[in-house]
C-alpha cells in the first residue's frame, strides 16, 4: 500500500537511472553499438579524394593514418557496446557493467573521427574535400556517443561520466600462468601502441594528434572500467616478471619498428629516461631540489668523449675500452657530485636550488672557455669533442648493421639495445637503493630533515650519497649518449632551452611522470621527447605548450601520471578518506608476515 | 627501586647556558638523570625547557657548559647524540607523515643497523639478515605501543594519540639509554593521558631513563621521581614531588603572586592613563580644528 503511494509521488523517478537523452535501454546499446559498426565500415571507405592530406586517406578498402585509429576506437566502442549484453566472455572488460568506459570509449571514436573531418576541412580548405566515408564516420561516431548518452546515467555531474565507478566487484582468481599470460599480453600491447606512436611520419601531426586522442580517451575507458587497477595488482604479483616482460618488449621495439630515425629517437628517450631516474633519486627520494642535474650527464659524455679516442679529444692517442670509459665517465661524475654536493648539501630548500643552478651554468660556461684560448685547452670549447668513433665491444661494432635473424639492426638500433641494458640497471639500482636502509632515511630527510637527524640520520652524509648516486647514474647515461650523438659540445647542457637534454625538461620528466616511481620519470621523459617530435607544428611554442601542459597536470594530477602510493594521498587525502581502511585485510597479513 | 640504580647517573648536565643574542634562554643548568629514574621538567611557557632539551640532544651547541651520557661527553651533532643513546620526540609532532608507521620505526633503526647503498645494491645475505632482524624488531615495538595492526597505514592517517605513540616507539627504536619526551600528552584526553602514563612506566621497567617536560601536573607528579622546575631559563628547585609541589616559588612562578601583580596594576595604569592622554589629545585637536 505504502509502496503504491511512493511511486505515485515521485512518479518521475524510474527504477533505473535515465540517461541524458530519454532512450530505453536496449535502444542506446543497439545506437552504440550501430554506430561503433558505422565508425569501423568508414575506416574501409574514403574520407578524401587528394594524397596531400597526410597519411593518404583516398583508398577504399584499406585503412590508413586516421583512419586505422577510427578503426580500432571503433572496434573498442563495439567492444564496450557489447558489454551492456552481458555476453560471456566480455564481462571481464567492464567488471561493473558501468556507463563511464562505454562513453569514453564512444568519446574517443568521437573524438578521433571528427577531429580527422576538423583536419581535413580546415588543411585542404572547406567541406567539399570530405569524401562519403567521412560523412560515414562523423555520422555513426556521433550516434554512437549519443547512444552512450542515453544509457543509464552514472551520477547528477559530468565528472561522473568521466570516473571510475566505486562498485568494482574484485577480479576473480585466475591460474598463476594465466596472470603471466595476460601479463605479457598487455605489455605486447602495450609495444604495439607505443611503436605505432612514434612510428608515426613527423610531417604528419595531424595523425599524431589523432593517436593522442584515442590514446588519452581509450585508456581513460580502460581506467574507468578497473582494468588498470587490475592490471597493476597483476604486476604487483608478478613483479620480477612484469618487470622483464617490459624490457622483453622494449628490446622488440627495433625489430618491430625497423626504422633507423625512429631507433635514434627510441636511443634519445631511453638516455634521457635513465637520466631522469637518476634525478629522481636526488629530487623524488632525498628531496633535493637539483636544477643543475643535465651538467652531471654533460660531465659523463665528455668524459667519455676525452678517453674515446676521438682526434678532436686532448688525449687523441687514448682509446679506452667501453667498460673502461663507462666507468671513467662514472667516476668523473661521482667526483663532480662530490664537489658540488659537499658545499652546497648544507643549504636547504630554495637555497639549494639556486646553488645547484649556478653549478649548473658554471659547468657549461667553463666548458665553452676550456678552449685553449681563454683557458688551458681540454674540452675544445664551443666546437667540442667530434668524430668520436663508434663502440666495439667483443668485437661486435656498433657503428655497423647486424642482422638478427631476417631483422638487419642498425646503428642506432644496437645503441638502443646497449642503452636498455643501461636503463635495466639503472631501474634496478633505483629500486634496490629506495627499499632500504638508506632509501628510507633518504625519505626520511624529504619529510623532515629536523626529525631524521635526530633519530641517528646523518643528514649530510647521507644526502651526499644521494647526490653522488644520481650523479653517477647521469654519468653513465652520458658515457652512451656521447657515442650515440657522434660528438659532444656545451650547448645542450643548460638549464633550459628546446632541446632536450637540460635540467627543466628533466625536472619536469620527473615531476610530470610521478615523483619518487620509476615508471615515472620513464614515462614523462618519453611523452616530453616524443610530442615536440611528432607535433612540429608547434615550432617556436613549443616551451609554451610545455609549461601549459605542466600548469594543466599541476592543477589536475599533482602527484604524476604514475602516482607513488604516498603521494597520491597526500594530495588527494580529503577525496578518499577511507584508503587506509581498504588497505586493512592486506595490512594484518603484512604484519603477520613481517611479525614472524 | 631508586636506591639500587641511583649510584649511576645517565645524563649529567653542568652549567649548560644558552644564549642567543642577548637573550639568555637557558642559565647555567644543571640536571642530573640517574638511570631508571623517571625526571620531570616543569615550568611555565618560555621558561627554556625545550631549548635546554635542544642543547641535550645536539640540535642547539650549548654557549656554556656540558652535557655527557653515561661518562662521556656528548658531541654537538643530533645524530650523534641518537647514536650515543639518547632518543627524543617532539613537542609538535614530527613523524615522517607519508611514511608508514613500520617504516617510521626502520628510519628509528637506523643508528643501530649499518647497511649502507653498496650492501642495499648487491642485496646478500646479510643485507637480508639485517633488514629481518630490523622488521621484527620494529613490530615488536609496534605491538609495545599497540600499533601493530596498524603497520602498513601512513603515519598522517593515525589519529593525533597514535600519531604521539608512534614518535615514542621511533624514538625507542634506537635502543636508547635515556629517552627525552617533550610534552607527550599534550592535546590529549585524560584517557590517553593515563594510557601514556602507562607507557612510561613500562619504558622505565625496560631499564630506560626517562626525561619529560609535561604542563600537565598531574601525569608529571604521579610519574616522577623527581621534578626540576625551570623559570626563566633558570633552575628554580629540584627535589621529589612532594618538594616541588609544596614550593612556593613553583605555585607564584605558574600563577603569579599578589606582590608580583602589583607592577602589572602600575603598568595597567599607565596604560590607561596614556590611553585617555591620546584621547584627549585627539579631543583637544578636533576641539582645536572645530575653533
Amino acid at each position: 500500500m505504502t509502496m503504491t503511494t511512493t511511486t505515485q509521488t515521485t512518479p518521475t523517478t524510474p527504477d533505473t537511472p535515465r540517461g541524458l537523452i530519454p532512450l530505453p535501454q536496449s535502444a542506446a546499446r543497439v545506437l552504440v553499438a550501430l554506430g561503433a559498426i558505422g565508425t569501423i565500415a568508414s575506416a574501409y571507405m574514403s574520407w578524401t579524394w587528394t594524397s596531400d592530406f597526410p597519411g593518404d586517406l583516398t583508398y577504399y578498402g584499406s585503412p590508413a593514418g586516421l583512419q586505422i585509429l577510427a578503426l580500432v576506437a571503433g572496434v573498442l566502442t563495439l567492444l564496450y557496446a557489447l558489454t551492456r549484453w552481458n555476453i560471456r566472455g566480455l564481462t571481464w572488460l567492464n567488471p561493473a557493467g558501468a556507463t563511464a568506459p562505454v562513453f569514453l570509449a564512444a568519446a574517443s571514436a568521437f573524438a578521433v573521427t571528427w577531429f580527422s573531418a576538423i583536419a581535413i576541412a580546415v588543411d585542404l580548405g572547406g567541406l567539399a574535400n570530405l569524401d562519403p566515408g567521412a560523412y560515414v564516420a562523423i555520422v555513426s561516431s556521433l550516434v554512437a556517443l549519443l547512444g552512450a548518452l542515453a544509457l543509464p546515467s552514472p551520477g547528477d555531474t559530468f565528472k561522473a561520466w568521466i570516473s571510475k565507478p566505486d562498485n568494482i566487484p574484485p577480479a576473480g582468481r585466475i591460474p598463476a600462468w594465466a596472470e603471466r599470460l595476460v601479463v605479457t599480453a598487455a605489455t605486447a600491447l602495450g609495444l604495439i601502441v607505443f611503436a605505432y606512436g612514434v612510428g608515426v611520419d613527423p610531417d604528419a601531426s595531424e595523425t599524431f594528434l589523432g593517436y593522442l586522442l584515442l590514446v588519452v580517451f581509450g585508456t581513460w575507458a580502460l581506467i574507468t572500467a578497473g582494468l588498470t587497477d587490475r592490471f597493476s595488482a597483476l604486476n604487483a604479483r608478478h613483479k620480477g616478471f612484469a618487470t622483464s616482460m617490459a624490457f622483453l618488449a622494449a628490446a622488440l621495439f627495433p625489430f618491430v619498428e625497423n626504422n633507423e630515425h625512429n631507433a635514434n629517437l627510441g636511443v634519445n628517450i631511453l638516455v634521457v629516461a635513465t637520466v631522469a631516474l637518476g634525478l629522481n633519486i636526488v629530487v623524488g627520494l632525498t628531496g633535493l631540489l637539483d636544477l643543475g642535474y643535465v651538467a652531471f650527464l654533460g660531465v659523463g659524455a665528455y668524459a667519455a668523449a676525452l678517453v674515446s679516442g676521438s682526434e678532436f679529444s686532448r688525449f687523441s692517442g687514448v682509446q679506452f675500452p667501453f667498460w673502461a670509459a663507462m666507468l671513467t665517465g662514472m667516476a668523473a661524475s661521482l667526483v663532480f657530485g662530490v664537489l658540488i654536493g659537499a658545499p652546497t648539501l648544507r643549504l636547504r630548500g630554495d637555497y639549494l636550488a639556486i646553488v645547484t643552478l649556478g653549478f649548473g651554468e658554471i659547468f657549461r660556461i667553463s666548458v665553452n672557455n676550456l678552449d685553449g684560448s681563454s683557458g688551458p685547452n681540454l674540452t675544445n670549447g664551443p666546437n667540442g669533442i667530434s668524430m668520436i668513433p663508434d663502440l666495439e665491444i667483443f668485437g661486435f661494432n656498433f657503428g655497423s648493421t647486424h642482422d638478427i635473424g631476417s631483422v638487419t639492426i642498425g646503428r642506432f638500433a644496437n645503441y638502443l639495445l646497449l642503452m636498455l641494458i643501461i636503463t635495466a640497471i639503472v631501474v634496478l639500482v633505483f629500486t634496490r637503493a629506495a627499499d632500504s636502509r638508506i632509501g628510507r632515511s633518504w625519505i626520511a630527510i624529504r619529510e623532515d630533515e629536523t626529525a631524521a637527524t635526530a633519530m641517528g640520520i646523518n643528514g649530510f652524509r647521507v644526502k651526499l650519497i644521494a647526490f653522488a648516486l644520481g650523479a653517477s647514474l647521469a654519468g653513465l647515461a652520458g658515457t652512451v649518449s656521447a657515442h650515440v650523438g657522434y660528438s659532444v659540445n656545451p650547448a645542450p647542457y643548460q638549464f633550459a632551452g628546446s632541446v632536450p637534454p637540460n635540467s627543466a625538461f628533466l625536472l619536469a620528466a620527473v615531476v610530470l611522470g610521478g615523483m619518487g616511481t620509476v615508471g615515472g620519470p620513464i614515462l614523462g621523459a618519453t611523452l616530453l621527447y616524443l610530442l615536440p617530435e611528432k607535433l612540429s607544428f608547434l615550432k617556436e611554442y613549443q616551451l609554451f605548450a610545455f609549461g601549459l601542459a605542466l600548469v594543466i597536470l599541476m592543477r589536475f594530477r599533482p602527484e604524476g601520471i604514475i602516482a607513488n602510493r604516498r603521494r597520491q594521498l597526500e594530495f588527494h587525502e580529503a577525496e578518499e578518506p577511507d584508503i587506509p581502511d581498504q588497505s586493512l585485510p592486506d595490512t594484518t597479513v603484512g604484519a603477520t608476515k613481517a611479525g614472524a | 627501586m631508586t636506591t639500587t640504580t641511583a649510584t649511576s647517573p645517565v645524563l649529567e648536565a653542568s652549567g649548560v647556558t644558552m644564549r642567543f643574542g642577548g637573550l639568555t634562554a637557558v642559565r647555567s643548568v644543571d640536571l642530573t638523570v640517574n638511570s631508571g629514574e623517571i625526571v620531570g621538567l616543569i615550568g611555565p611557557n618560555g621558561a627554556g625547557k625545550t631549548t635546554f632539551f635542544n642543547c641535550l640532544t645536539g640540535l642547539y651547541i650549548p654557549t656554556e657548559g656540558k652535557v655527557s651520557y653515561k661518562g662521556t661527553v656528548l658531541p654537538p651533532k643530533p645524530h650523534l647524540v641518537t647514536n650515543a643513546g639518547i632518543a627524543r620526540t617532539f613537542q609538535n609532532i614530527r613523524l615522517f607523515a607519508n611514511m608508514t608507521v613500520l617504516e617510521n620505526v626502520l628510519v628509528g633503526r637506523h643508528t643501530r643497523t649499518k647497511e649502507g647503498l653498496w650492501s642495499a645494491l648487491l642485496r646478500g645475505p646479510g643485507f637480508r639478515k639485517a633488514e629481518t632482524a630490523s622488521r621484527e624488531r620494529a613490530m615488536e615495538l609496534l605491538e609495545f605501543i599497540g600499533l601493530a595492526h596498524k603497520a602498513d597505514h601512513l603515519a598522517r592517517n593515525l589519529p593525533y594519540g597514535e600519531q604521539r605513540k608512534l614518535e615514542i616507539a621511533r624514538a625507542l627504536a634506537s635502543d636508547p639509554g635515556l629517552l627525552l619526551l617533550d610534552e607527550p600528552t599534550a592535546g590529549m584526553n585524560p584517557q590517553e593521558t593515563r594510557a601514556t602514563e602507562e607507557l612510561v612506566f613500562a619504558i622505565r621497567d625496560q631499564g630506560i631513563a626517562v626525561l619529560v617536560i609535561e604542563h600537565d601536573m598531574r601525569f608529571i607528579f604521579n610519574l616522577c621521581d623527581r621534578v626540576a622546575c625551570l623559570v626563566q631559563g633558570e633552575k628554580l628547585v629540584e627535589g621529589t614531588s612532594d618538594v616541588v609541589q609544596g614550593d612556593e616559588r613553583v605555585v607564584a612562578a605558574y600563577l603569579g603572586t599578589p606582590f608580583e601583580g602589583a607592577p602589572g596594576d602600575e603598568e595597567v595604569a599607565e596604560v590607561e592613563a596614556a590611553e585617555t592622554g591620546t584621547g584627549a589629545q585627539s579631543t583637544t585637536s578636533k576641539e582645536g580644528s572645530a575653533q
